[in-house]
């Protein structure tokens, strides 16, 4: 006889709140992580995202609620006996020890012979590319390596999951970029589920499995990273992660599936759905930057089209970002488009064709 | 001929005009004025009178002259005499006890303060110095009375049954000197501690914690190593001054309780023979230092402590 057994989430978070005095940093949050997964917790500052992270962890407890980690209930056990280990924002790398003893820290307490503890040093050192740093002072290591030094200290100990404070928030842009996709591959060779809190968009979309967006103590949306871009829950979500155009619009009619809509100012479409919007109701649309095509000759053809005069021309080599004016109205919309051959940059004032398909549509 | 004309150039013309010379700018006057008056101050309060007791420490009293021929008898005397020896060694044992029993009492009130203050920090400071403002007289003879043969200690215990007769051992010997300096000297422990301690970055504490370590193993792997400076910076506050403190052993050591300030103090009154106080008093400088800096290196070596 065999079971069919559901597969058990590594992180199960139910219905967990944080009140500080009269303030709730958390509010009903409930969360599964599967096993071997980069999941982010994504917000702005504030959001609770690092309160929950500390729960996880174990440094703080929740007022209402339960943290089950690898099947046992956490809740009230101390960092010291979770096994989960932490990448701290500031790294938090111990000044009075050189970079080995650093690595090995957790490992000391396990009583493990000297050899095994070098050996084990060495390969948690080769993991993070900082072969032969061992014997190194660690007040002399620069930012990109302290953050190295602190993934091994953790990783060493071989945690059911590895929690990661806004790691990458103390380095520049280029070394940011670096650390993304190494953080990634790392996850990846261990197989550690890794937790990352970050409030930057761009660093949660390229490096989790999945993402929950966290507003005001509360998860607002789980989703991988493509559904929250394409299909985000709400006008919040949508401007949070990436740029997103608002146009109000209205419902004609909502039959068969088949939405009808008048979009102000850009005419009617039908769209299929299964929302229960209902005639003459005021939603708005959104559509995303990229989905906006300037038509620069007259015989370029597009689903749908608007005139609109340029305001305003952000030059990001690669892209170009146009503010432009819905012609006739005050209804403001981003176009970004690649700069590729035969594509000037257009003046600011001037007036253009600009094109769009009812499949980049969102309803929110 | 030409080679000599060589050889002359290549010599320094100690004659010529020093390339650089320092111009007096307004500016510059400025400087000068700013740190003249503790330059004048260090110079007249702290290296000329050190500067006097090496020289007297270097002469020899002949009744009422003074013998200004340079001699080291008076070291000598000071390294052999087995009354100098006794009290110099007393000196540093009894100091080195009030260093540890200071420190390791002025440690949990720092850990403390620095912990748990919260908003009351200053508070806990200031409640600290309260005893500041007394004298330090009025202190010493506070503590005569809670030790005394009649005294707080021995009659609460003599009236609550616990001893039958007076107890002897905590008055008029070295350790009521050891107590009565303990007492006075852990604000100048605790300062130092606590500024240590409240510097360490609480992320440390945390990572500590994260990688397995219980409250007490964390304190003695990450805790105490970082307050090392503070712990160091308050053992040689406490310890050097106390080598040569002189009014604590005379109203309470006893006989057995005297110190080598004690006699500094005798050579240069009583025994009229101020260069062989001035020698005594150099001796002890020189072991002072000596014991801090070893102290310091050692610390260094062992404890990778960085100041």
């Amino acid at each position: 006889m065999t079971k069919q057994h559901e597969r058990e989430p590594i992180i199960n978070i139910q219905n967990v709140e944080k009140h500080y005095g009269s303030v709730t940093a958390l509010d009903g949050v409930s969360i599964k992580i599967e096993a071997g997964e980069f999941f982010s917790l994504l917000g702005p500052s504030g959001c609770g995202k690092t309160t929950l992270l500390r729960i996880i962890s174990g440094f703080d407890n929740p007022s209402v609620g339960t943290v089950f980690i690898g099947g046992a209930d956490m809740t009230d056990v101390p960092p010291n006996e979770r096994p989960t280990n932490m990448v701290f924002q500031s790294y938090a790398i111990f000044p009075h020890l050189n970079v080995a003893d650093n690595v090995g820290y957790g490992l000391k307490k396990q009583k493990l012979p000297k050899e095994e503890i070098d050996r084990r040093v060495d390969d948690a050192l080769k993991l993070v590319d900082l072969e032969g740093y061992g014997p190194r002072e660690s007040h002399a290591l620069s930012g990109g390596q302290r953050q190295r030094v602190a993934l091994a200290r953790a990783l060493i100990m071989k945690p059911k999951v590895l929690l990661l404070d806004e790691p990458l928030s103390a380095l520049d842009k280029k070394l940011r970029e670096t650390m993304q996709s190494e953080l990634r591959k790392l996850q990846r060779t261990v197989g550690i589920t890794f937790v990352l809190v970050t409030h930057d968009q761009e660093e949660a979309l390229t490096m989790s499995d999945r993402i929950a967006v966290m507003f005001d103590g509360r998860i607002a949306q789980i989703d991988s990273p493509e559904g929250l871009y394409r299909r985000p829950i709400s006008r919040r979500v949508a401007s949070f992660i990436g740029v997103m155009n608002f146009i109000p619009a209205t419902v004609i009619e909502n039959t068969n599936k088949i939405l009808s809509l008048n979009i102000k100012s850009l005419g009617q479409l039908d769209i299929k759905t299964s929302s229960a919007l209902k005639k003459s109701e005021v939603i708005t649309v959104g559509i995303r930057p990229e989905m906006l095509t300037i038509l620069y000759n007259k015989s370029d053809t597009s689903e749908y089209s608007f005139n609109a005069s340029i305001e305003n021309a952000s030059y990001y080599g690669d892209m170009t970002y146009y503010e432009v004016f819905i012609e006739d109205t005050d209804i403001k919309a981003t176009v970004s488009m690649r700069n590729t051959a035969g594509r000037p940059v257009l003046e600011i004032g001037s007036k253009a064709r600009v094109g769009w398909g009812k499949d980049s549509i969102t309803i929110l | 001929m030409s080679k000599e004309i060589k050889s002359s150039k290549a010599l320094p013309n100690i004659w010529q005009k020093p390339k650089f010379v320092p111009k007096m700018t307004p500016r510059s006057w400025t400087g000068i004025a700013l740190i003249s008056p503790p330059f004048a101050y260090s110079l007249l309060m702290l290296a000329a009178p050190l500067l006097l007791v090496f020289l007297l420490s270097m002469w020899t009293q002949n009744y009422l002259e003074l013998d200004r021929t340079f001699t080291f008898a008076n070291y000598k005397e000071a390294a052999s005499e087995k009354l100098y020896q006794v009290l110099m060694i007393r000196s540093v044992v009894i100091s080195g006890v009030v260093t540890i029993v200071t420190v390791l009492l002025a440690y949990p009130i720092a850990y403390y303060i620095a912990f748990f203050g919260g908003k009351r920090k200053s508070m806990w400071l200031l409640l600290i110095t309260i005893p500041f403002w007394t004298s330090y007289l009025i202190r010493v003879f506070l503590w005569k009375v809670i030790l005394g043969y009649n005294g707080v200690i021995n009659g609460s215990l003599m009236g609550l049954g616990f001893i039958e007769e007076p107890l002897t051992f905590i008055l008029y010997n070295a350790n009521a000197v050891v107590i009565t300096l303990a007492h006075a000297w852990a604000p100048f422990a605790i300062l130092p501690i606590f500024v240590s301690l409240s510097r360490i970055d609480f992320s440390l504490l945390e990572a500590a914690r994260d990688l397995g370590d219980g409250p007490l193993r964390r304190f003695f792997r990450v805790t105490l190593p970082l307050s090392m400076p503070g712990v160091v910076a308050a053992s040689l506050i406490v310890f050097i001054p106390t080598v040569g403190d002189y009014v604590t052993p005379r109203l309470l050591g006893g006989t057995n309780g005297l110190m080598i300030a004690n006699m500094i103090q005798i050579q240069f009154g009583k025994a009229n023979n101020a260069p062989l106080g001035s020698a005594l008093a150099v001796s002890a400088m020189i072991i002072v230092a000596s014991a801090s800096i070893a102290f310091v290196l050692l610390n260094r070596r062992f404890l990778k402590v960085k100041g």
